[in-house]
């Protein structure tokens, strides 16, 4: 019996999607059977993000409408072995369908995959509870930026009223040379704010969009950052225990040139 | 030598503490507001406690969150409770 994992965040934009998409990926690498959900209908997403976005046929209202068969309406990935993409409809809204449905199609796949990842919509509203209605477990993506950790708050509380109490958080897009002359909350100020356990950090780093433009996740990536902070959160999903990597290895172009100006300076004193 | 780099970050007023301070506060407020229980359950354990020394007039109990502007200027917040007292209990003879 497979596990059921929403990725949500309340507040629009700060990666769920590239989330969903590179954790799946690297469970798949790491020889697990995973279906990715993409249950934000109408805005559809994952298939690009996957590059899977020429092989839909039917999606997942089809499925739950019995329109189709459900397997019909799951996408093999080629590149990678067990694998599996379920889209969303792109022309239909959150509406067409209900959270009873989604937790009945959730109980079916967790027959077949060792772990079925739901790709929330952002916001509060129908897709939001349809998204979470079959999950086992939650995690929480944010950014550390006052109005999407205020959203994440709101979403811990809405995930705990339905009995998703012990959710994981990831926060994304995190800049090292940021938080180093203090412009941006460390993981430290955002854990004690959320009070909620870390999964793992993931850096800002341009080869996310890069590989979002090629539709090929950044896990496969062995030099991306992002892509080795999400191969750390599959392994901690497997129950591994793994240290938070040294952003500061992985320098941007400021830390460098700040590297460099500092280094000037002790050698003049 | 001019420091370029501390040029751009000031020491004393980091945007990642003064980030900290309102998300602390404004969650206090979101998580009181978003479950309407919250303040119900405050205001009935508070009954609990006060109930042993004094009469109070459950009625016109009023609780509520608030803002308070601090001589700092800074806010904070604060849970004020309006709480009419009936009578009194005689606390001599319970402890007697
Ligand atoms: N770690 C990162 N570094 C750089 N760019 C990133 C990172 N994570 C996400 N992005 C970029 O941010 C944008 C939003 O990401 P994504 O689509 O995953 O967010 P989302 O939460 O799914 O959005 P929505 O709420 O619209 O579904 C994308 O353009 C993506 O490439
Ligand atoms: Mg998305």
């Amino acid at each position: 019996m497979g596990e059921v994992i929403v990725i949500t965040s309340g507040k629009g934009g700060v990666g769920k999607t590239t989330t969903t998409a590179n954790i799946g990926t690297a469970l798949a690498l790491l020889g697990k059977k995973v279906v990715l959900i993409d249950a934000d209908i109408g805005l559809r997403n994952l298939d690009v993000v996957m590059g899977l976005e020429n092989r839909i046929v039917y999606d997942l209202v089809d499925a739950v409408e019995g329109v189709c068969r459900l397997k019909q309406a799951l996408i093999r990935d080629k590149r990678f072995e067990g694998l599996y993409l379920m889209p969303a409809a792109q022309t239909r809204d959150k509406n067409a369908i209900s959270p009873a449905q989604m937790q009945k199609l959730c109980e079916e796949l967790k027959e077949h995959f060792d772990f079925v990842l739901i790709d929330s919509p952002a916001g509060i509203e129908q897709g939001f509870k349809n998204a979470i209605a079959g999950a086992d477990k939650a995690v929480v993506v944010t950014v550390p930026e006052v109005s999407a950790v205020r959203d994440a708050d709101r979403i811990i509380g809405l995930l705990a009223a339905n009995e998703l109490t012990e959710p994981q958080l990831v926060v994304n897009r995190l800049r090292m040379d940021m938080v180093k002359r203090g412009d941006m909350m460390n993981i430290d100020d955002t854990i004690d704010i959320l009070g909620i356990d870390l999964l793992g950090v993931v850096p800002d780093d341009e080869n996310i969009i890069v590989s979002s433009n090629r539709g090929e996740p950044a896990v496969t990536e062995e030099n991306s950052m992002a892509g080795q902070a999400y191969r750390n959160i599959a392994r901690r999903l497997l129950g591994e225990e793994v240290a938070l990597i040294d952003m500061e290895s992985g320098v941007t172009f400021m830390e460098k040139l700040r590297k460099l100006f500092s280094g000037k300076n002790k050698r003049k004193s | 030598m001019l420091d370029f780099f501390k040029f751009f970050s000031k020491e004393q007023n980091k945007s990642k503490d003064v980030a900290k301070e309102r998300l602390k506060l404004v969650l206090i407020h979101d998580r009181a507001n978003v479950s309407p229980k919250f303040l119900e359950m405050v205001k009935g354990d508070i009954i609990k406690v006060i109930s042993n020394y004094m009469e109070i007039d459950e009625a016109g109990f009023d609780i509520r969150l608030s803002r308070i502007e601090q001589e700092d200027e800074n806010y904070t917040s604060a849970l004020v409770a309006n709480i009419p007292i009936k009578r009194m209990k005689n606390m001599g003879k319970n402890n007697g």
